[in-house]
């Protein structure tokens, strides 16, 4: 049974359960607030479980969702369709300024400024005299389709679950999508993705704004649904009730957020009937279970239940390779010993420390460039001051006669240089087949709409047919559909090295690329490199393994405490005093 | 407005702003040697003043049920952590730890609350009582998941201010209550009327920031803390255990909450919830501080007290609006200086 057939077996069910004689109308209320849930708990699925930030401030983004239509047809009679867009319009907006003001700062700062802003408007609902203070707005009329006004909760139970579903496949059609592989990059931090040209600040900020308008709709739904509105579910302890949902659900997965959704919002209406008869006297109890179980949780579950729900299921078969599409475009590589990537005099200290002294050295194109040096010697710095990670304290870099120092690393990407890293930076729970795809980000260009309306299948299949032929190209075509985790430390160096040929480099950057690798696979490796090398690229290569380096380069480049002592070709460098003296220790 | 009510709102939000100093600094404090944002640190307080002013009509406050509550759930994890290696030394541990030290307490309590024995006496077993359920409440939450990414420390955080809070309501219920004031003197500067009780309170917090001063540059435990909150595996190769040292961050956090509360519960009426929100303004001064600075962090707090003195005279109902919207600009500004963007999971 695949997953397609599941969800459509789930949609009949779903929409038979209101016309099942004998379920009592308690029964659909609940249902509704469980699909109400859901809409705010996908966002938070998509926020916290894939891109790694979080906010306890959703209830406050259902208030505006809410409000916004009870006052525009309450004062102003306006239908209520005509406020849902208005609705979204203003949450969007108030995300955006949170998001702007929060986003670049690590990733605490989000949350914690969701707290503040979540009680900040909760006390605002409370206060405004047009809002109607704490009485709120009464009266605010129902949803009507085809002069059919729905006052029974059977009928606006279709409306509720329509949105979920249609908010469902938006979601997972965003996750499975350029800008899906971008947002689940987030969680690996930002050094990686910035390198292949992913503007994080920006994905975050679509993720962020995503998931508030997700909650605006909750907001917009329940205000005509309950057909009057005050500030109580709007506050804080609601924000953490929704984050809850999302964790308990799973965290990554949009059925999570329903599943989470049902099991809180059915264990906090057991709880309130239970715990007060429990204690004898009334009160929010259930909130004292509620932190307990999320403590409990993060400590044994913490990727939540859905992860285990679906290992119940028998594993589905391997999928099949991407369809072969019409490769993409390609750069025109330089033509022989032009002058590609140069470095005059970068320099860079951190604090007190002077990581790279006045390095200068040239690389050419269609030229494989060893730099070489003990550890500590500076050669990762100079990747990074390279590829924009780092920016140089003073000197020049440049690149096919432009400065590109002091850019941004996307900028650089886009530029046509790729490289690797000494510490493995790939996604684990990610497939190898969506890690490489992120190379190919800057290939592409539908964004978030398109991905939402599934308008970017076509440039998707060309994506993942780039990606699946650089995994065959280096010989891992069948862990494509593994989670990276999964392989061994060289395969991923080697994984890394398809990522960045992904990008259509015209510079490769490689650090240690040999290492962790058995003696066949480095001269498959060497061999690869050369093959390169012959189609026009250009490779600067850190590595540490003599002979790899010394049969494979044209040129090096040997640093030690931050200083370049030699270059010039591998023989004459290998004879150099300075440099035995480095890698030796002085002569006894 | 004239100048007697500009000095009376700065008094009061100086007053104010001492505790929210206190808050700042036992936030930033546990925020460096545990990575916790320690969001339940409000709970403390409200225990704190709730403990006060049950001592002060007589009766045994609900945190005693409490203290009990804490320390039984934490032999629970502990004892089943370390199921694989029990010991009669082991055991004897846990007693020592975990059964003793709220036993006796529990007792004091029992024996000397009907006695009604005058404000210091109460106060200081309010501290006494509140106190360990810091380490307790770490040893439960948050050493389990020492390791954990920030995000997952917060959302812990959060969680167990939840569950607090809903014990704070079952063990205290919903009213208010106000203890009396230390010091029921006042005099007069000037043109401007002093309450003792505000006196009481600056000198106090002034006094615990200079123990706390003395206790980090002086002690070698204050040293084991600072050098885990430079660096928890460096900390840990040296010798020293980092999880003692968040129980004891915990244990210093805890108690500053319930003195706060303590400073507090006479000015203010204190329900079962207010802790969150004087907590939060901690907060607001500890991000101004970014979360390291305690001298930023204590200028900001007093800053908070004023602005928000200052807000409840304008406009009352908006208060905890224009409070809490400080943070805004502050990370907005924060935003804008920051050049480095990395993420720390």
């Amino acid at each position: 049974m695949s997953s397609r057939t599941i969800l459509l077996a789930l949609v009949a069910v779903a929409a038979l359960v209101p016309v099942i004689p004998g379920v009592p109308v308690f029964w659909i209320t609940l249902l509704n607030n469980i699909g109400l849930a859901s809409l705010v708990a996908m966002g938070l699925v998509l926020l916290t479980g894939v891109g790694g930030l979080t906010s306890f401030g959703q209830a406050a983004f259902c208030g505006f969702g809410a409000y916004t239509t009870a006052l525009l047809t309450t004062a102003y009679g306006f239908s209520p369709w005509v406020t849902l867009p208005v609705a979204l319009l203003i949450t969007g907006v108030v995300a955006l300024i949170l998001g702007l003001v929060t986003m670049r700062l690590s990733g605490h700062y989000l949350p914690l400024g969701t707290i503040a802003w979540g009680i900040s408007l909760y006390f605002l609902f409370g206060e405004l005299e047009i809002l109607g203070k704490h009485d709120g707005l009464i009266a605010v009329p129902p949803l009507n389709i085809a002069g059919y006004d729905l006052y029974d909760s059977r009928a606006i139970y279709y409306v509720i679950w329509t949105f979920v579903l249609l908010a469902g496949i938006a979601t997972h059609n965003l996750l499975d999508s350029r800008v899906g592989r971008a947002i689940r990059a987030l969680r690996g931090g930002s050094v990686a993705a910035e390198s292949f040209g992913v503007k994080t600040f920006r994905v975050k900020l679509i993720v962020f704004i995503y998931s508030a308008l997700l909650a605006a709709i909750s907001g917009w739904l329940f205000a005509h649904m309950q057909r009057a509105v005050n500030q109580t579910p709007f506050g804080i302890n609601a924000g953490i009730e929704y984050l809850f949902m999302a964790v308990l659900g799973g965290a990554g997965h949009v059925g999570g957020a329903i599943l989470g959704s049902g099991l809180v919002t059915i264990l906090k209406d057991q709880l309130q009937r239970l715990l007060p008869q429990l204690f004898g006297s009334k009160g929010n109890y259930e909130m004292i279970v509620f932190g307990f179980l999320l403590v409990v949780l993060l400590q044994t579950a913490r990727e939540g239940l859905w992860p285990w729900l679906a290992s119940l299921f028998p594993a589905r078969q391997q999928p099949p390779r991407p369809v072969a599409a019409e490769p993409l475009p390609r750069r025109t590589m330089p033509d022989a010993a032009e002058p590609l990537l140069s470095l005059k005099s970068a320099r860079k200290s951190f604090g007190g420390l002077l990581a790279v002294n006045d390095v200068s050295f040239d690389v050419r194109s269609r030229e494989i460039v060893g730099l070489i040096g003990p550890n500590g010697a500076g050669k990762s710095t100079i990747f990074n001051l390279v590829t924009g990670v780092l920016w140089p304290t003073g000197g020049e870099v440049r690149f096919k006669g432009e400065r590109i120092d002091s850019q941004h690393a996307q900028a650089v990407a886009r530029r046509g240089i790729a490289r690797t890293f000494q510490h493995v930076n790939v996604l684990s729970n990610m497939s190898v087949l969506d890690n490489v795809a992120l190379g190919a980000h800057l290939r592409g260009s539908k964004g978030s709409l398109a991905s939402l309306a599934r308008l970017d299948r076509a440039e998707e299949r060309r994506l993942l047919n780039e990606a699946a032929t650089q995994i065959e190209r280096i010989g891992l075509a069948e862990q494509m559909h593994r989670p990276a985790g999964s392989l061994s430390l060289g395969q991923l160096r080697i994984v890394e090295i398809a990522r960045a040929l992904c990008l259509d480099p015209v510079l490769l950057l490689l650090d240690e690329p040999a290492a962790g690798l058995r003696h066949m696979e480095k001269r498959e490796l060497a061999a690869m490199l050369a093959k390169l090398k012959s189609e026009g690229m250009t490779i600067l290569l850190v590595e540490h393994d003599m002979s790899f380096v010394m049969g494979l380069t044209d040129h090096l480049v040997v640093v030690d405490f931050g200083t370049k002592i030699a270059e010039g070709k591998p023989a004459d460098v290998r004879a150099n005093p300075a440099v035995i003296e480095a890698y030796l220790g002085g002569v006894a | 407005m004239d100048s007697t009510i500009v000095l009376f709102l700065i008094q009061d939000g100086i007053t104010n702003g001492a505790v929210y100093a206190l808050l700042a600094l036992a936030l930033v404090l546990v925020f460096a040697v545990t990575r916790v944002i320690l969001v339940p640190q409000g709970e403390f307080v409200t225990y704190g003043a709730l403990t006060l002013a049950m001592l002060d009509v007589g009766k045994v406050p609900g945190t005693a049920g409490l203290l009990i509550v804490f320390a039984g759930l934490a032999l629970l994890v502990e004892g089943w952590s370390s199921r694989n290696r029990m010991s009669a030394q082991l055991i004897g541990r846990l007693g020592l730890l975990y059964v003793v030290p709220p036993l006796v307490i529990v007792l004091l309590t029992l024996w000397l609350a009907p006695m009604k024995l005058g404000p210091l006496p109460q106060a200081l077993l309010a501290i006494a009582i509140v106190a360990p359920m810091g380490p307790y409440l770490y040893r439960i939450a948050f050493q389990p998941l020492a390791e954990a990414s920030i995000l997952v420390l917060l959302i812990a955080a959060v969680a167990a201010h939840l569950s607090m809070t809903g014990l704070c309501l079952l063990f205290f219920g919903p009213e208010g209550l106000r203890a009396a004031p230390l010091s029921g003197a006042s005099f007069t500067l000037g043109p401007l009327p002093v309450s003792g009780q505000n006196v009481a309170i600056c000198i106090a917090a002034i006094g615990l920031m200079i123990a706390l001063y003395l206790f980090f540059g002086r002690t070698i435990l204050g040293k084991a803390l600072r050098a885990t909150a430079v660096n928890r595996l460096g900390a840990r190769l040296v010798g020293i255990r980092t999880a003692l040292s968040g129980q004891i961050a915990f244990l210093i956090a805890a108690a500053i909450g319930a003195f706060s509360g303590v400073l507090i519960a006479p000015v203010t009426t204190i329900y079962y919830d207010s802790g969150f929100l004087i907590g939060l303004k901690g907060f607001v001064a500890a991000i101004v501080g970014g979360l390291v600075s305690y001298p930023l962090a204590a200028a900001a707090a007093v800053f908070v007290g004023i602005v928000e003195a200052f807000a409840s005279f304008w406009a009352s109902a908006f208060k905890e609006i224009i409070v809490f919207l400080i943070i805004i600009p502050v990370l907005l500004v924060r935003s804008l200086t920051t050049t480095h963007v990395e993420e720390d999971e």
